[in-house]
C-alpha cells in the first residue's frame, strides 16, 4: 500500500516537472516522447486528453494508414494489431483504444530503415474503436480508426 | 529479474523482421484480486531496439498492450548477421535486454 502511493506521488511530481518544461518551451513534445516517460499522455483518461498530450489533437483523417484487426474478438485480453502507414516521411505511430480506461497503448519512434509499421497485441475492455495516429517528419499528425467487437472484456479481469 | 525475451530476426529480402514476445505481467492498476484489493500497477514503459548498432525503434507503452506483449517490426537495409539489442524498462524500474542475431 505504502509503495503504491509512493509511486502515485513520484507519479505526480513527474508530470508537473514534465508540463512545466513544456510550458517553458524547454521540451517540444517530440522531444519528451524521445526521453522521458510521457506521463501526461499514457495516464489521460479519454482520446481527447491523450491526443492533446502526443501534440496530435488536431490530426486529419487519412486513408494512407492501415490498420488490421480482427472485426470481432472474442478475448479483449489479447486483440493482436498490425498497423502501417503508406504517408510520406512517417516517424511515429501511436496506438490509442477509444473506450479503455487509458486509451493510449503505444507509440513508437521509427529511424534508420525501421519502416512505419508495427504489430502489437492490445488489451480492449469492451467493443471500441482503435485508433492509429501518425506524424510525419515535418510535424504533421494524421489519423485513422477501425471498430472492433469484443465479446469478453480483457480489463478487469 | 524478469524472464528473457524471445527474439527471432529473420532477413526477408533487403528487409529484417523482427519479433520479441517480453515476459511481463502488464498489470493495469484496474483489476481487483480475489480478495477484493487492488493490484498495483506494473507495466513496461519504455522500448529501445538496435539493430546493427543504430537506434531503429524507440517506444513508450501503456497499460493497453495485452499481457506478455508481442511486437513485430521491420527494418530495412538490414543485414544478416547484424546484432539485434531490445531493451524494456518497467513502471518499477525493472529492465531487461536480450540480444540475437539477424538470421539469413
Amino acid at each position: 500500500m505504502d509503495a503504491l502511493r509512493r509511486t502515485l506521488l513520484k507519479g505526480a511530481g513527474a508530470t508537473g516537472a514534465i508540463a512545466a518544461a513544456m510550458a517553458a518551451g524547454v521540451l517540444t513534445p517530440s522531444r519528451v516522447l524521445a526521453a522521458d516517460y510521457n506521463r501526461a499522455a499514457f495516464e489521460a483518461k479519454d482520446m481527447a486528453g491523450a491526443l492533446k498530450n502526443i501534440g496530435a489533437a488536431g490530426a486529419a483523417d487519412n486513408s494512407g494508414i492501415v490498420i488490421k484487426a480482427p472485426d470481432i474478438a472474442e478475448n479483449g485480453a489479447v486483440v493482436p494489431v498490425d498497423v502501417a502507414s503508406n504517408i510520406a516521411n512517417t516517424v511515429s505511430l501511436a496506438v490509442l483504444v477509444d473506450k479503455n480506461p487509458l486509451p493510449l497503448s503505444s507509440a513508437f519512434d521509427f529511424a534508420n530503415g525501421a519502416l512505419p509499421e508495427m504489430s502489437l497485441r492490445l488489451k480492449m475492455g469492451q467493443t471500441s474503436l482503435v485508433e492509429v495516429v501518425a506524424k510525419t517528419a515535418d510535424g504533421k499528425y494524421y489519423r485513422a480508426k477501425k471498430e472492433v467487437k469484443v465479446t469478453v472484456g480483457g480489463c478487469g479481469g | 529479474m524478469a524472464d528473457p525475451m524471445k527474439i527471432r530476426a529473420q532477413m526477408k529480402g533487403d528487409t529484417a523482421d523482427i519479433r520479441v514476445l517480453m515476459s511481463h505481467a502488464m498489470e493495469t492498476g484496474q483489476r481487483k484480486d480475489n480478495a477484493g484489493n487492488t493490484v498495483p500497477a506494473h507495466y513496461i514503459q519504455s522500448i529501445t531496439i538496435d539493430v546493427g548498432g543504430k537506434r531503429v525503434i524507440q517506444g513508450q507503452t501503456g497499460t493497453s498492450v495485452s499481457r506478455n506483449p508481442v511486437f513485430g517490426f521491420r527494418v530495412k537495409g538490414a543485414k544478416a548477421g547484424d546484432k539485434v539489442v531490445i531493451h524494456w524498462e518497467d513502471n518499477k524500474g525493472d529492465k531487461r535486454t536480450d540480444e540475437t542475431t539477424v538470421a539469413g
